[in-house]
């Protein structure tokens, strides 16, 4: 309690005694806030004016958090009832045996269909779109950090899903299962485009998630409120953190698997084809190794909403917080290792089963956690009895008790009779609708006062709840049994005389009345929506989290210094004090639309980030990603190629405006407070984007050269042409020089008065260097006779190659953006944002360019 | 042995989903899943009713208890300690267990299973490993007597699974996996394809068929004998015109081309053998009683019953003539 400053202690003072600031700033200063007197007149309007949403048409290009999340539920919510219906008609085909309602291919791709659609078009984004509109709000930033890229993966996955929905009307849509096991979705076997359409879909998702996880980790660790720390962080800004670290970690998998998939298919490369040295079970275990963290990238988000909601249904504190952050980060952590339980069957060695089945249990432990601290917190309060208390109880119920059939399933002797029957099929519906779509309901009724100021009608949410409940009861617990019963998954029909149509014709009755359920919240939500936002809502809920703040376009008035973990409830005061303008920014500082840099442990403020307005060229940019893929799926190669190029022109049209500096170099972001308005380097929010954007490209590498370990491992037999290495040494100059060259670029600029020029020209020079050892590496392998289609070292080597020729592309693309930049002077020195990402990514592509050269010549290192 | 009215009532015997099949093991190996079985759903129900129990609690209770569940050290307890004992203790029975189903003495008697796009390709081994009788779609083993199937694939992944008799095993091509089969009484056991295998999945089906020891060594001769016949066989005396014609037909349709029939010229490998076609409790790969309207139905049009099989539809064919065929078929015992 060192000298209290003129105006008092304060909690945040307090703090100052405890802990050394983080980033040099004086905690002391908090103590401002909220800053007395009136605010000046026309400050308000200008803040609305700046951030003002484009009308009518215009609005498409509009990039807010509130605009673009808003979207993005919708479209999400749109591909549930669509995949849903799909569902329906399924139910109906398996009512009777050997019904004939729709023919065997149809009913594969409807399958195929309902799976894909539901976990890459409706779960994922789902998860996602709530947290674009919900993280801003609780960490009371003005918006997320990119709001363009949040506008480009939202169009890009709008259109590319719809693209891969509509397949299903033109019997078109793929049509091997969720998972498309090769060999049976390789060329040889599924000889349409119908699984390229697959691919495509997924391929947007891939873009859409990355997108949307280092937007959301930069968001959480850099956008916080002032005073928020990581201990008065609220339970969903956790849950997206882990959501997006597990996005970035799981997806590298995810999209080398599925590039590996199509160069098999378009190139004959055996990755997966045992008759040439591939193998099935590396696209498995790539596979799995995203998909089962996928169920957890869903699971958490939902599961911190339930602890949002669940805290402001009972009024009280959550029981066990530092307990279920924990777990959540234990959940995230755990379900990395334990992928190869959905591959009991595949013959795994007994000790590695042992291990599976032991990780899978573990993993329900911390969820066991959760679910007792929900229940502790209800009742340590008083539950409220409304409409999202209902979704909430039910679905923890519904999950506890797909969690425990996970059990069940996770014991291998049990596994090896329930695995791919309808036993499992019952298993992962009741987790994750008690995991995902009854939290994401309870979600729309409790958050739909605060975006539109009116409420969901309670008398139809009671219905909504006990239809859905119902039906998910009437449809999958009967399924446990059709599973007993013999049933495998993924059948369009069965024979008769085997009783099975008695569970399925319960199952399709409750199939309908679960769809009556979401037909009535459909009906109440179109009715609610309709028309303008009546404006703020109250806090109807009492709940203690800043997205109940008063927002508009600008989300909050001022974003207030936080002092506790649920503001809300210690400070009274604080919303009208937000409101009056009494804390940070409570106007525009630069005239711009800007939002409060914070430091990533203590949240203490660092600069003022000024944000990205309306903008056409994200929409247009994705619009021609779209075409790009799509044409190249039907093999239009001339337009797509068209496509492609007008892709690059409209992402460089929008990058071109990223990196600008505002007349002022520091502002007073209220309270006399005086922050920098540009920073470059590594206290830049760019800068953490550019350092996850090269973690993501070095996962997905790293699963390159895993399938080139594995298949090494595998089938040691077609390791037929002997490493050539004479390539070596030139090839490891020639990345020494590129990372030479582009760690240069910095000091250079700084130092050197003609900086800016020297700074451009040693981009090249790394840029050169890392294509032309490419050239070398690829053609070494060549001239010594290597082939992609001959061997699965052929198709393994050229695998590497061909990713990080995707990368050198994207190198290639930098350093022409550059110098166009450096030539138009918009590439300063001392420092600019522009260089300090590229020069990541050059460095990067160098690392990345080591490992496939050195690897594949020095493993197996007798070969010859 | 087996009349076709007797075959096909044994064969819905062996399909009949109730009772269910994982719950009535007629094995060693699937006697034990199924009591891991019940002890699972027992354990789970009892831990699923005390939550529900707490949630009940939590919401309606009287204030002490409300107070009581309120608390951190309740989660500590429930959520954390007890399930990591009770998950402990599932673990360690678990895993002696499967140690026990998969362990190989070495001596067990071979048999190897390849998946195929729809069927089932089947092969009876010596110790060696060398093929002494084929057959395709159905198993014949000895009763008590632990059975090792190899488990192979000629084009996509499929699975292997006998519910009464244990778990499933996948065939994955370019591995070889096995799977550790006992029967304790004989009778005819009913499986299906587990795993997506692309179209016709769904109608992929099997048939166990388990003999009391001494039976099964004398069949297994016969069938060696069979499949040791290099040289065609002249027609036998006093045959059946029908079976002749059939015999016929057989050659110049082009049966031949895919099917084999030990002891004549017909040697095609790419569908199921058709040595002993004539015996097996079902057609089309465990879907239809075998007589001879159904043999008469398959071969005319398969591709309605079975859409996307590999086997062309012979619309072309008269009723006399699919006569023919089906009465041929069913000679080949």
């Amino acid at each position: 309690m060192s000298a209290p400053t003129a105006g008092g202690a304060t909690g945040a003072a307090d703090d100052a005694a405890d802990r050394p600031s983080e980033t040099g700033f004086d905690p002391r200063l908090y103590a401002r806030f909220p800053t007395p007197g009136k605010r000046p007149a026309g400050e308000f309007e200008a803040l609305e004016q700046v951030w003002a949403t484009p009308s009518g048409f215009s609005r498409l290009s509009a990039v807010n958090n509130n605009v673009v999340g808003f979207y993005f539920i919708v479209t999400a919510f749109g591909f549930f009832v669509a995949a849903g219906i799909l569902s329906l008609v399924m139910r109906v085909q398996l009512t009777a045996p050997l019904a004939g309602i729709v023919p065997q291919e149809t009913y594969n791709q409807l399958f195929t269909m309902h799976g894909s659609v539901m976990m890459f078009l409706f779960a994922v984004p789902a998860v996602e779109a709530i947290a674009v509109m919900l993280l801003p709000q609780m960490l009371a930033a003005r918006d997320l950090p990119f709001p363009r890229l949040s506008a480009y993966s939202f169009w890009a996955y709008a259109i590319g899903g719809t693209v891969f929905f509509g397949s299903v009307f033109f019997s078109l849509a793929p049509s091997d299962g969720w998972f498309m096991y090769p060999p049976l979705s390789s060329g040889v076997y599924s000889k349409g485009i119908n699984a390229d359409f697959w691919l495509l879909g997924i391929g947007f998702i891939e873009i859409s998630a990355i997108a949307g996880a280092i937007e959301l980790i930069v968001g959480v660790l850099r956008t916080r409120a002032p005073g928020m720390s990581l201990a008065r962080m609220p339970v969903y800004a956790w849950a997206v953190l882990i959501f997006g670290v597990m996005v970035i970690i799981a997806f590298p998998a995810m999209i080398m698997v599925t590039f590996l998939l199509e160069l098999e298919r378009a190139f004959n490369w055996p990755l997966f084809d045992a008759t040439r040295g591939g193998d099935p079970l590396l696209y498995q275990h790539l596979f799995w190794f995203f998909g089962h963290p996928d169920v957890y990238i869903i699971f958490i988000p939902a599961s911190a909403m339930v602890s949002t909601m669940v805290v402001a249904v009972a009024r009280k504190p959550l029981v066990g917080h530092e307990l279920v952050v924990l777990a959540m980060i234990a959940t995230g952590f755990i379900s990395f290792g334990v992928w190869a339980h959905h591959m009991f069957t595949v013959g795994l060695p007994e000790l590695a089963a042992g291990y599976f089945s032991a990780a899978s249990m573990a993993v329900a432990i911390p969820a066991g956690a959760q679910v007792f601290a929900w229940i502790a917190t209800l009742a340590s309060g008083r539950p409220q009895r409304n409409a999202p208390a209902r979704f909430l109880v039910g679905g923890i119920l519904i999950f506890v008790m797909g969690g425990l059939t996970g059990v069940m399933v996770g014991m291998v002797a049990f596994d090896g009779q329930a695995h791919d029957t309808y036993f499992v099929v019952a298993h992962f519906h009741y987790v994750l609708i008690g995991g995902m779509v009854f939290p994401l309901f309870a979600g729309f009724y409790y958050w739909t006062p605060m975006v539109i100021g009116r409420a969901l009608s309670e008398r139809i949410g009671r219905c909504v709840f006990w239809l859905m409940f119902t039906g998910v009861h009437v449809t999958f617990l009967p399924m446990h049994l059709t599973g007993l019963m013999g049933m495998p998954r993924r059948v369009d029909t069965y024979l008769p005389g085997r009783l099975w149509e008695i569970p399925n014709a319960i199952s399709t009755v409750g199939a309908f009345i679960m769809a009556a359920g979401v037909l009535l919240f459909l009906v109440d939500a179109i009715r609610c929506y309709r028309g303008p936002s009546s404006g703020n809502a109250e806090n109807v809920f009492g709940a203690g989290t800043l997205e109940w703040l008063a927002t508009g376009n600008y989300a909050v008035r001022s974003i207030p210094v936080v002092r506790d973990l649920e503001p809300l409830w210690a400070d009274p005061h604080l919303r009208g004090n937000v409101e009056s303008g009494r804390y940070f920014l409570p106007g525009t500082a630069t005239g711009e639309r800007e939002t409060l840099v914070t430091s990533t442990l203590q949240a203490e403020p660092q600069y003022v980030q000024v944000m990205p307005g309306p903008s056409w060229w994200p929409l247009l940019s994705a619009v021609f990603t779209a075409g790009f893929f799509l044409l190249l799926t039907v093999k239009a190669l001339v337009l797509s190629a068209a496509c492609g190029v007008l892709t690059v022109l409209c992402l460089t049209r929008w990058l071109w405006s990223n990196d600008r500096h505002v007349p002022l170099e520091k502002v007073d972001a209220g309270g006399g407070v005086m922050l920098p308005t540009y920073v470059a380097g590594p206290q830049s929010h760019g800068w953490w984007a550019a350092v996850l954007l090269d973690i993501v490209l070095g996962a997905i590498f790293l699963m390159a050269m895993f399938a080139y370990l594995y298949l090494l491992g595998a089938h040691p037999d077609w390791w037929k042409v002997p490493a050539p290495r004479q390539t070596l040494v030139p090839g490891l100059a020639l990345l020494a020089g590129a990372t030479g060259a582009a760690w240069a670029a910095r000091p250079a600029m700084a130092r050197f008065e003609r900086g800016a020029g020297l700074g451009a020209l040693l981009m090249t020079v790394s840029m050169a260097c890392l294509v032309v050892a490419l050239a070398l590496d690829a053609l070494d392998w060549w001239r010594a006779g290597l082939r992609g289609a001959a061997s699965g070292q052929g198709a393994a080597v050229y695998a590497m190659l061909a990713w990080h020729s995707a990368v050198v592309a994207a190198v290639v693309l930098s350093t022409v953006f550059y110098l166009l930049r450096w030539m138009r002077g918009l590439a300063p020195r001392p420092a600019n944002k522009t260089l300090e990402a590229l020069r990541l990514l050059f460095l990067y592509a160098a690392l990345e360019g080591t490992a496939a050269l050195v690897l594949p010549r020095v493993v197996p290192w007798g070969a010859a | 042995m087996s009349q076709p009215t007797s075959s096909s009532s044994r064969l819905a015997e062996a399909l009949s989903g109730w009772p269910p099949p994982v719950l009535d093991p007629r094995g060693p190996l699937s006697n034990t899943t199924t009591t891991l079985a019940w002890v699972l759903i027992a354990l789970m129900t009892i831990i699923f009713v005390l939550v529900c129990v707490a949630m009940w609690v939590a919401l309606y209770g009287s204030d002490p208890l409300r107070a009581r569940l309120g608390g951190e050290k309740v989660v500590r307890w429930f959520g954390l300690i007890v399930p990591a004992g009770i998950l402990l203790a599932l673990l360690a029975w678990g895993t002696t267990m499967v140690a026990g189903m998969t362990t190989l003495r070495g001596d067990e008697l071979r048999m190897r299973i390849a998946g195929n796009i729809y069927w089932w390709r089947v092969s009876y081994l010596d110790a060696s490993g060398r093929e002494v009788a084929a057959d395709a779609n159905e198993l014949h083993i000895p009763v008590g007597q632990p059975v090792v199937v190899e488990m192979v694939s000629e084009d996509v992944i499929h699975s292997f699974w006998v519910p009464k008799l244990g778990g499933k095993m996948d065939m994955i091509p370019g591995r070889v996996n096995r799977l550790k089969l006992q029967a304790d009484r004989a009778g005819v056991y009913g499986g299906q394809c587990a795993e997506f295998c692309g179209g016709a999945h769904s109608l992929m089906g099997f048939v166990v068929v388990a003999h009391e020891a001494a039976d099964w060594q004398r069949w297994l001769e016969r069938r060696r004998v069979a499949a040791a016949a290099t040289t065609p066989t002249a027609a036998p005396a006093g045959e059946d015109a029908a079976v002749q014609r059939g015999r016929q037909l057989f050659a110049e349709v082009g049966c031949a081309v895919c099917h084999r029939v030990a002891g004549t010229a017909a040697q095609g490998l790419s569908g199921p053998d058709l040595t002993h076609v004539g015996s097996r409790q079902s057609l089309g790969a465990g879907i239809l009683p075998n007589n001879r309207a159904t043999l008469i139905g398959w071969i005319g049009d398969s591709q309605s019953i079975k859409p996307n099989n590999r086997m062309p539809a012979y619309r072309s064919l008269g009723a006399g003539e699919l006569n023919a065929l089906a009465a041929y078929m069913e000679s080949l015992r």
